[in-house]
């Protein structure tokens, strides 16, 4: 049992949970937040790819891409969110 | 292998899942988005057993930090338009319909088989391989920096982190779109303590935040973190009403918007010529120009990360701004 092998379980345990919930949480927020999970569940799988036993260097490359996708994560869900808040408003002027 | 930290990687990477688990399952939302912020800073942690800790710095400060800010926010808007204001339950306007057991069994299903084919790909990969470090270290002394992620997200891969800059703008553009008329959700009332909170710790963020950057060419840090950690000043203002964005401040905003984009791309265009391509740093200039870019891309990202934390552009018609500290 090596650090690699127990994250990277981790990881595709997480993913699997944020994909189930993606597809089966009720409301919006949820969703997203499911996905939030998915992405850190593939950050899991890239980080631990790039991971060497110690006292080797890990591989830069795949740290750089996560750190990309973190930003992009986030740029996607401040859009999601703002697409969120102005459908529940919609919604609720329409209650109204 | 008899690693003392077995154990701790184990407890570890349980809580993770549990936390996981818990997010999606909790009823309450308010609930659930802070057992996800905790589920990020662990996952955090366990990037730094990984030997990753740039990644864990950009995860806890962006995927986390902000993020976290963000889904708070936008539950208090929900909650606000909703008048469910300081109600625990905060559910969606429409009742949510039961699904029907068999849709969810197939869901289940259909997951159950991209897990197991991720699983197989992953397990079946060869471990600890050779992946890129090799290339790397031999192009380290051309990058004109001597820390490797930096020399890849600013150097070796500037393209992607050109796009990624791209995407950031996009995004804020968006959202001021969609948010464009929409009513604004009253800033949570904030104590004095929340005052006397920000005042103590925005000079302390901001040394952090310029330190992460300023380090980030020879150690973890750089112009992400510290834009996301220079980001949290501006949610601070915000948040504590010291700053109140006015109409008359979009056009600085839009400038400060562009400005990482614009310079990074203007840099990178100006440096081919000569025998050398786009986004060829001269060796000789590389650290200088390096840091040029990340210095105005932090500016860049600290200002939309802010911006996107408050959404609503700042319009004409915003009324009468109520000063808290009055």
């Amino acid at each position: 049992m090596t650090p690699d092998l127990i994250y990277g379980a981790t990881g595709i345990a997480v993913f699997a949970i944020g994909l189930i919930g993606a597809l089966c949480a009720q409301d919006r927020l949820r969703r997203v937040l499911a996905l939030k999970l998915c992405s850190v569940g593939a950050g899991f799988i890239l980080v631990v790819g790039a991971w060497r036993i110690p006292p080797a260097d890990p591989d830069p490359v795949p740290h750089a891409l996560v750190i990309t996708g973190i930003v992009v994560m986030v740029s996607a869900t401040a859009v999601a969110l703002a697409l969120i808040r102005r459908l529940h408003t919609l919604e609720a002027e329409d209650d109204d | 292998m008899n690693d003392p930290f077995l154990l701790f990687d184990l407890l570890l990477a349980s809580a993770v899942i549990a936390l996981a688990v818990a997010t999606l399952s909790v009823r309450d939302l308010f609930a659930s988005i802070v057992l996800f912020v905790i589920f990020g800073l662990l996952s955090a942690l366990a990037w730094v057993r990984l030997s990753a800790p740039d990644v864990a710095l950009a995860e806890a400060a962006i995927g986390t930090g902000v993020t976290g800010a963000l889904l708070l926010k936008t539950l208090h808007h929900m909650r606000f338009v909703t008048g469910r204001l300081g109600q625990d339950a905060a559910e969606s306007v429409t009742p949510a319909q039961p699904v029907p057991a068999p849709v969810i069994w197939a869901n289940a299903a259909l997951c159950g088989l991209i897990t197991l084919g991720l699983a197989m790909a992953f397990f079946a990969a060869p471990q600890a391989g050779p992946g890129f470090e090799a290339l790397v270290t031999d192009a380290m002394p051309e990058s004109g920096v001597t820390h490797p992620v930096t020399a890849v997200l600013l150097n070796f891969r500037s393209y992607d982190t050109l796009m990624e800059v791209v995407v950031l703008l996009a995004a804020v553009i968006a959202v001021w779109q969609i948010e464009r008329g929409l009513s604004e959700a009253p800033a949570p009332a904030l104590g004095e303590i929340w005052h006397g909170f920000a005042r103590l710790t925005l000079p302390a963020i901001v040394v952090v935040g310029t330190y992460l950057l300023w380090k980030g060419s020879e150690a973890p840090g750089g112009a992400f973190q510290s834009g996301a950690v220079l980001a949290a000043v501006g949610l601070l203002l915000l948040l504590s009403r010291n700053y109140v964005p006015r109409p008359a401040h979009r056009g600085l905003a839009r400038w400060a918007f562009v400005l990482g984009t614009g310079v990074f791309a203007a840099i990178a265009l100006l440096v081919a010529g000569g025998g050398r391509e786009v986004f060829e740093y001269p060796a000789e200039h590389a650290y200088s120009l390096i840091l040029l870019i990340e210095g105005l891309v932090t500016i860049s990202i600290a200002v939309t990360l802010a911006a996107l934390f408050h959404g609503r552009e700042p319009v004409a018609l915003a009324i009468e701004e109520k000063r808290h500290d009055t």
